[in-house]
């Protein structure tokens, strides 16, 4: 249960990034765009194939980041420049991926089960710190000595890099170039009135979405050690579950609560679904069908108890008005009595 | 400051619903001119605003503005000279976006947008400043998204947007139509203030004839894509309604007549 439950920490804090990425184009630029099931490979198979031809794997993890961002950005040409209409230039280049990807690869799975990844990097630098015997000793201390993680390393570098990016997010936000692009998703019309021009920004916006979400890719396929073509079917659907139950779950007051909403959003589907999978009538093929149920949950119980809670917060107050009201069965009695 | 020649724009050219917006507009107007324009639905006055904004480009005839002619420049770049206030009070503003970000997003119009901090403590400072101007107490409530103000506030903030960077031109399109009777006096006495303290060139278009007789020091009429009157500074300080709508039918009739006399 606990070694389960640290699983989903670690991958859901990686695809945390992904899951920022989708907030930028679902969101902030209000594009919904399924680049995404092919980007998040690229990301994958860039830092697959160069980590296996002997490449730095931190270098391959910002390449791929950058590949990522390129994606985007034809996404967003297709859009602005092309006049596509958005969902099926997302699914356009969601299908173009796809055969680059197996490009980039030059077969469909690139095991990574021996060579040297961002992880196994940190992981061998973390040990020497020395940290990880006092962290089991205090697990052991609280009774949860029977399932000790092989290293905390991952775990930490991740929260490190993830939040990294999510203050990055906030202020890139908040920049006078952030501002225009928040504004090209809210209201086109008045943004271009002010002199920005919008094609620029959704195509910059997208890129920065597709980058987020290839560099996940990339860090995903050194994590599960393989890089496979058919690992980002879904992604999309991953990330916007883990936007919506996230914002759900924590609010979205400000900019810098709704990144960080969507970070805890993509960890509590990650545990969700590794608990979902604990019960024993589902299978490991049934996680699309729990990703899809959680996605429907996460949209619709909150509009349901909102809609309950103003049902109710509305009979107290008819009630509270109508009690110093004579009523209407009293004064057909009063009258009865006459 | 801004000239308008022989600009023809004809929609759906060629077909059975082919309509001629604007037909051979010429209009020049020297800084510090504030021209009112008025005419029935379909005579195009929108159309007019959109060619200089740049929304529209023109079929035939130049726009210029400070003797440049920007008749092909998009409605992105032309929007640095230009500053607009639409007639729905939801158009002119970001929704989901906090009052003083939307005024940082204004006042980088007429700059580069970098990656500097949009809202820093001096602009902060400043745009307390401009919110003042308005007397809506506005400037209590910087951090309120603009989405949870009332239609007039939107408009008052919008107008302000549309203002402070001091634009070449100023367009206003109906921008009081949507508001009920004394939120559009308070956008109308607003716009007064305001056109006269940057001393902006504007083209303001409305229906409401009582209106365009007391803002601004000329008028023009249009009907069906043309201008049919021109009234300078010295005769629109005596034209009142009355007369204005007897001018029109004088015009009209005529024509009508003409007509007439053609078909019979």
């Amino acid at each position: 249960m606990f070694t389960a439950i640290f699983g989903s920490l670690e991958s859901g804090i990686i695809y945390a990034i992904m899951a920022l990425g989708v907030y930028l184009s679902f969101r902030i630029l209000d594009f919904p765009d399924l680049t995404v099931d092919g980007s998040f490979v690229t990301g994958a198979a860039v830092a697959a194939i160069m980590i296996v031809n002997g490449g730095n794997p931190f270098v391959a993890t910002l390449i791929a980041l950058v590949i990522g961002f390129l994606a985007g950005c034809i996404t967003g040409m297709l859009h602005t420049i092309g006049k596509i209409n958005a969902l099926l230039s997302g699914i356009l280049m969601m299908i173009a991926l796809y055969s680059i990807n197996l490009r980039i690869m030059g077969r469909s799975n690139i095991p990574l089960l021996n060579e040297e990844t961002a992880f196994t990097t940190v992981s061998s630098f973390w040990e020497k710190l020395g940290i990880d015997p006092i962290l089991n000793k205090g697990l052991e201390l609280v009774g949860l000595g029977g399932s000790l993680p092989s290293t905390w390393a991952i775990l930490f570098f991740m929260i490190l890099v993830t939040l990294m990016i999510k203050f990055a997010t906030d202020m890139f936000l908040k920049t006078e170039i952030g501002l225009a692009v928040r504004a090209t998703g809210d209201n086109k019309r008045m943004i271009r009135s002010f002199s920005a021009n919008t094609n620029l920004l959704v195509i910059l916006g997208l890129g920065l979405s597709n980058a987020m979400v290839a560099f996940s890719g990339a860090l995903i396929a050194q994590y599960g050690s393989f890089a496979d073509v058919g690992m980002g079917i879904g992604m999309i659907i991953i990330g916007l579950a883990s936007v919506i139950t996230g914002e759900a779950l924590f609010g979205t007051k400000t900019i810098a609560r709704t990144t960080l909403a969507v970070v805890g959003g993509a960890i509590i589907y990650r545990i969700v679904v590794s608990l979902a999978l604990r019960v024993e009538f589902l299978e490991t093929g049934d996680m699309k069908l729990i990703t899809a149920t959680i996605v429907i949950l996460a949209l619709t119980v909150p509009k349901m108890i909102d809609s309950h809670r103003e049902k109710r917060r509305k009979k107290q107050k008819h009630k509270e008005i109508m009690v110093d009201l004579p009523m209407e069965s009293g004064g057909e009695q009063r009258a009865a009595a006459k | 400051m801004l000239q308008l020649n022989r600009i023809h724009k004809v929609f759906n050219e060629n077909t059975p619903d082919e309509k001629i917006a604007l037909d051979d507009v010429d209009l020049s107007m020297k800084g510090g001119d504030f021209v009112t324009v008025i005419g029935s639905n379909g005579a195009g006055k929108s159309t007019l605003m959109n060619i200089i904004s740049g929304v529209l480009l023109p079929d035939t005839g130049m726009v210029r503005i400070n003797e440049k002619d920007v008749s092909l420049v998009p409605e992105y770049k032309r929007s640095k000279l230009i500053g607009r206030v639409f007639q729905d009070p939801m158009a002119g503003t970001a929704p989901t976006m906090t009052i003083e970000e939307n005024l940082a997003m204004a006042y980088s119009r007429n700059k580069n947008r970098t990656f500097r901090k949009g809202v820093t403590k001096s602009r902060r400072t400043y745009f307390k400043e401009v919110l003042e101007t308005l007397h809506l107490g506005l400037e209590d409530r910087l951090n309120v998204k603009v989405g949870l103000l009332s239609g007039g506030e939107r408009q008052a903030l919008s107008l302000l947007m549309a203002t402070f960077t001091e634009p070449a031109i100023l367009l206003l399109d109906e921008h009081t139509a949507a508001l009920d009777p004394s939120r559009a006096e308070l956008i109308t006495n607003l716009t007064k203030e305001i056109v006269a303290k940057y001393n902006l060139t504007t083209l303001m278009v409305t229906h409401n004839m009582q209106q365009a007789l007391d803002l601004g020091n000329r008028l023009i009429m249009m009907d069906k894509g043309q201008i049919i009157l021109k009234v300078d500074e010295q005769e629109k300080k005596h034209l009142t309604v009355d007369k204005l709508m007897a001018e029109f039918q004088r015009i009209r009739g005529e024509q009508m007549a003409s007509d007439r006399a053609l078909l019979s």
